[in-house]
């Protein structure tokens, strides 16, 4: 592992006990399930706001969101996606989808088996996109859910929080989104084009990482691993 | 009311006696501006401070508000006779209070009253139905006043229209939205005059543009007044036995001299540059104040309550000084301020004169003033502001063109006010001076991005904001649309700020009543609220961790941690901040001065008016580097720590360094060198990289080739673009305005403005806002044409003086105490990345 990241290939790490690659979009890759994981893409987000305050954002957060997802798939080339919740940011975003969207997310969903898990923002994910609809998904080792559980969960991957964490070098500070892992239970960064990230030091994270973990940054063209020591 | 048959305006009696009784001959140009009056023309007064020049604006409509106020009630105007607008509300709030005075002196019965964000509401909506004959305001108030339904009620009937220190604002967005709400009472009140007061300028003729509609393809003027000037100024640059720093902003070296120049005169005001320097010359006078003489406080991140104490009691004159940022610039006339001290660089001749002028009302004497340099690049500037000042030589600004988000702004309003055909808007918008050239294809864009956000993708159809009728005029689509307008209007976008609470560390609350909350910060009491100190810009408090002490408010404080939108810091006896604040300069070095200290320099004969210490400082520099002839530019490469330097010194201008900096950083990615970072002060630019640049060619990394591609990429992906970005997606209406204290969703709520920039980007690259950005960073942040002008300068062989030093230079000494905050993106904040990941990786395998 350690030679692969210093390489600056690949990054991956043992969520408890599977070997897992940070892809730098922000999608976790499970080789040996053939199996891409992405958190809270948050579909038309931008829309959102035009319908309900008026402020009209460019409406193209979701083909961004959808032409980085596509570009994962075509490198890893899945057997199974699972979407972690908070795909659609409000229980009406599949309605304001537009027509190159719609076709964009069946073609996605159609190729492989496509799971669709229950957020907050989307109790009831669409059902007429392909796919199907969980609140939770067991596989092997891990444990796939939206909201992450209080207390000791060895092998849950979720989403949710949004993180992102700072380090400072030579008085410099970068801030980046992440994932983070004490190597028990991994927590997705946000994919979506217009999600903003939660500071791996805020209250919202506490309990639910040993105080050894790190922050996966993600950087330009690597995901560069920070010990939580480390973080600013 | 009749346009065509002004009001006679001679002097009536009871105006002579007025005069009369206060011993007062009309002046000249008061002279003038009333014949001017009164064959209706409108005019541009420039005048220098204590001039009279606000009576001159007033007295005509005064006059003509008398002789209507005596004639029969039948017969007269309804609405609004004479609107006033300032860009301080304190301004329009003193000035009324001066003209309430000669008002009830005369008897005059004219109803004078002022319009600002304070105002209660019901006084407001009276006004609209009920106006006074004279209001006085601001450019947003008039903006709001306009986006009403009975605006032309209001304003049908108006005379006279006065704009004070229209120098301090034609040239900004707000002046463009001044602008743009002008030529709409050029449509609503064709009659009105127009008169602009101002101070001297470089260019009078582009404010006289601007005070009159302008008609597409006919250029037309106001008239000029020019008052007579007053006493020149005395400028002193201090002299001292101290030894002048080389580097630093603080100036403490000054200080027992500065003390000593305050109890020497009544009272003084003392200018800097920046926030934090207030903040650290404040406290450092208050150290060296043995006889607690009031000396006060006052800048931009002050509450407002502790700055309109501070100005209070300086209008009662019980203050001997006040340090201030540029918020004392403009203002009140408190008339009894002895002399003006300057910490710091002058910037520009026109600027100094406007602080000078904050002295000494009175005409025949002259103001007095004292230069402090606070290090000595700073004592070349203030040598050459001072002779600029005595030779009475304006420097000019560049025009810059009518921002396109406030043109947005602006069709939002109008659309509130009544529904507009698009040739209506078209000559209104094309009458304000800033927009007379704009093109109707690019304001269709605007309407059309104000409607439905302007995007290709037409997704916001049933969303729209304004409305397109059946006759094809558009309207405000909703009541949540107009109020949303409404909240947003101006132009002023603050840095994000975040509001600063002091804590006592762990204690316990004292006094009586209700228990504070104990406050919480990451999960963890760290002790009682206290109370509002200020407000502190995000990216400030964001560099801090708890423990760090910083400056604020003339204390030294201790930062807590963060809670929500508040952050939380406690006293401490510390007297010196761990973290220091942004010392870089606010305002550029004007062009005009950067070139007056470039041929000092390059002069040794003139460096006998220098201090002995600052021509020992070049002497040196003679020594051990070089000085570069007049056409010559001066780089130094060295090594230093890890990295390893490239010094230039272009002495053109801050503006023109920072251009560079993006371009040499551009320029040395390619070159593999690893650049992490640039410095660009007034005088020189600094860049460091990882890669050794000493055997680089010069003229190659100068080279003035391909100038544009260089920049394209780099602003592409530059932060300074993206704060502008911000700036115009705000004031076009995208994004809603932060109002400290009313954000009713939390921050995680909004979208992050970078995320829409780099989305809208890649997706949509010639949207309008976009261009507006660009337009904006071309017009204001970069001056390109500057640092193309350099660059051909130096093309010729020889023409670069290239200096390879094992250590670093006299002249870079300086540069190398500035930190810099303008951080590159590219591959060196990945090497720093990966030397973190690296480390860790030795942890994981040792």
């Amino acid at each position: 592992m350690a030679e692969a990241a210093a390489a600056g290939e690949l990054a991956t790490a043992l969520v408890n006990g599977a070997g897992l690659v940070f892809d730098r979009s922000g999608a976790a890759w499970w080789p040996e399930e053939r199996l891409l994981v992405v958190a809270d893409l948050h579909f038309e987000k931008g829309s959102s706001f035009a319908a309900r305050r008026g402020v009209l954002l460019p409406p193209y957060d979701t083909r961004e969101t959808l032409a980085r997802l596509e570009a994962a798939c075509a490198v890893y080339r899945p057997k199974t996606v699972i979407a972690l919740g908070d795909s659609f940011h409000d229980l009406g975003a599949a309605g304001r989808l537009g027509i190159d969207e719609l076709a964009s997310i069946r073609a996605l969903t159609g190729g492989r088996d496509w799971y669709w898990i229950e957020g907050n923002h989307d109790p009831k994910p669409p059902e007429n996109l392909g796919g199907w609809c969980v609140a939770m998904l067991a596989c092997g080792p891990l444990t796939f859910r939206h909201l992450p559980q209080q207390g000791d969960q060895p092998g849950e991957v979720a989403g949710h929080l949004h993180p992102a964490a700072r380090v400072t070098v030579r008085g410099r500070g970068l801030r980046r989104r992440c994932f983070v892992t004490d190597g028990s239970r991994l927590i997705l960064p946000s994919f979506g084009a217009y999600t903003g990230g939660l500071d791996v030091r805020d209250p919202a994270f506490a309990g639910l990482l040993a105080p050894r973990f790190h922050a996966w940054m993600i950087g330009q063209d690597r995901v560069y691993p920070v010990a939580s020591g480390k973080l600013s | 009311m009749d346009s065509s048959h002004p009001l006679p305006v001679s002097l009536p009696p009871v105006f002579r006696e007025w005069f009369a009784a206060r011993g007062w001959a009309i002046r000249r140009h008061q002279q003038e501006l009333l014949d001017l009056a009164e064959s209706g023309r409108s005019a541009l007064l420039v005048a220098p401070t204590g001039a009279g020049k606000t009576l001159a604006g007033f007295l005509p409509p005064l006059i003509e508000l008398y002789h209507e106020l005596q004639g029969p009630p039948a017969q007269r105007r309804r609405g609004l006779h004479t609107l006033y607008i300032s860009p301080l509300k304190a301004l329009a709030v003193d000035i009324a209070r001066n003209l309430e005075a000669p008002s009830k002196e005369m008897r005059l019965g004219v109803r004078i009253e002022t319009r600002t964000g304070d105002t209660p509401i019901e006084k407001r909506a009276r006004q609209r139905h009920d106006p006074p004959d004279i209001l006085l305001t601001t450019p947003e108030q008039l903006a709001l006043l306009l986006s009403h339904k009975d605006a032309g009620d209001l304003f049908g009937g108006l005379r006279t229209i006065v704009l004070d220190e229209l120098h301090a604002i034609e040239n900004t967005k707000r002046g463009d939205l001044l602008a743009l709400g002008l030529g709409r009472l050029a449509s609503i009140a064709p009659q009105a005059r127009r008169v602009g007061l101002s101070a001297t300028v470089a260019d009078p003729d582009r404010l006289r543009r601007y005070l009159v509609p302008q008609f597409v393809g006919h250029e037309r003027m106001a008239d000029l007044v020019v008052a007579d000037p007053g006493a020149a100024p005395e400028v002193a640059i201090l002299r001292t036995r101290e030894r002048i720093p080389w580097a630093g902003h603080r100036g403490a070296y000054a200080m027992p001299d500065i003390m000593a120049a305050i109890k020497a005169v009544r009272s003084a005001l003392l200018f800097v540059n920046t926030r934090s320097q207030a903040e650290a010359s404040f406290q450092a006078l208050w150290q060296l104040n043995d006889e607690n003489l009031p000396i006060a406080l006052h800048h931009g991140s002050l509450s407002v309550e502790q700055r309109r104490k501070v100005e209070q009691a300086m209008t009662l004159g019980k203050l001997r000084a006040v340090v201030c940022t540029s918020t004392l610039e403009l203002g009140v006339d408190w008339g009894a301020i002895d002399l003006v001290i300057q910490l710091g660089a002058p910037k520009g001749s026109s600027r100094m004169m406007q602080r000078i002028g904050r002295s000494n009302h009175r005409l025949d004497e002259s103001s007095q003033a004292l230069f402090v340099p606070t290090n000595r690049f700073e004592v070349l500037e203030c040598v050459a502001a001072k002779q600029a000042i005595e030779e009475g030589i304006q420097d000019g600004d560049l025009p810059r063109p009518g921002g396109l988000d406030v043109l947005a702004q602006h069709v939002v309003g109008r659309g509130c006010a009544e529904p507009f055909d698009m040739d209506t808007l078209y000559e209104e918008i094309t009458a304000a001076a800033p927009y007379a050239h704009l093109d109707r294809q690019t304001v269709e864009r605007v309407v059309d991005f104000a409607a439905t956000g302007g995007y290709a993708l037409r997704r916001y159809e049933q969303y729209h904001k304004l409305e397109r009728l059946a006759d094809g005029r558009y309207t405000i689509a909703s009541r949540k649309a107009a109020q949303q307008y409404r909240l947003n209007v101006g132009t002023i976008v603050e840095a994000p700020m975040i509001k600063l609470r002091s804590i006592r560390r762990g204690g316990k609350a004292r006094g009586t009543g209700a228990a504070p909350q104990v406050t919480h910060v990451a999960g963890k009491p760290v002790g009682r609220a206290g109370f509002h100190i200020g407000e502190v810009e995000e990216w400030f408090i964001e560099q801090l961790r708890p423990g760090d002490t910083f400056l604020f408010a003339g204390q030294v404080w201790r930062f807590e941690g963060m809670a929500e939108n508040e952050a939380y810091a406690s006293k401490t006896e510390e007297k010196e901040p761990m973290v220091p604040s942004y010392m870089g300069g606010k305002f550029p070095l004007s062009t005009f001065l950067a070139s007056r200290v470039r041929a000092l320099l390059a002069d040794p004969e003139q460096w006998r008016f220098l201090p002995g210490q600052v021509s020992w400082w070049l002497d040196l520099q003679r020594a051990k580097s070089s000085i570069p002839k007049a056409e010559q530019m001066l780089v130094e490469t060295f090594p230093r720590g890890s990295r390893h330097y490239l010094a230039c010194y272009p002495f053109e201008g801050r503006l023109a360094h920072q251009t560079l900096g993006m371009l040499l950083t551009q320029r040395l990615e390619k070159m593999r060198m690893r650049p992490m970072g640039f410095m660009a002060n007034d005088y020189a630019l600094t860049v460091w990289a990882l890669g050794d640049m000493s055997r680089l060619d010069m003229h190659l990394l100068f080279s003035d080739e391909g100038v544009g591609d260089g920049l394209d990429a780099w602003m592409a992906d530059s932060n300074l673009l993206k704060r502008t970005f911000r700036t115009c997606a705000t004031i076009a209406g995208l994004i809603d305005r932060r109002h400290p204290g009313h954000e009713k969703t939390g921050r995680q709520m909004m979208v992050n403005s970078d995320l829409i920039y780099e989305v809208l980007g890649r997706h949509e690259p010639d949207h309008i806002l976009l261009q507006a950005t660009r337009e904006d960073v071309s017009a204001g942040l970069l001056d390109l044409a500057r640092m193309r002008q350099l660059l051909e300068r130096i093309r010729p062989a020889g023409r670069i003086l290239h200096r390879t030093l094992a250590q670093i230079s006299p002249l870079a000494v300086p540069l190398m105490m500035e930190i810099g905050r303008e951080s590159i993106g590219g591959e060196a904040n990945e090497d720093l990345l990966a030397e973190v990941a690296d480390e860790f990786m030795e942890i994981l395998n040792g």
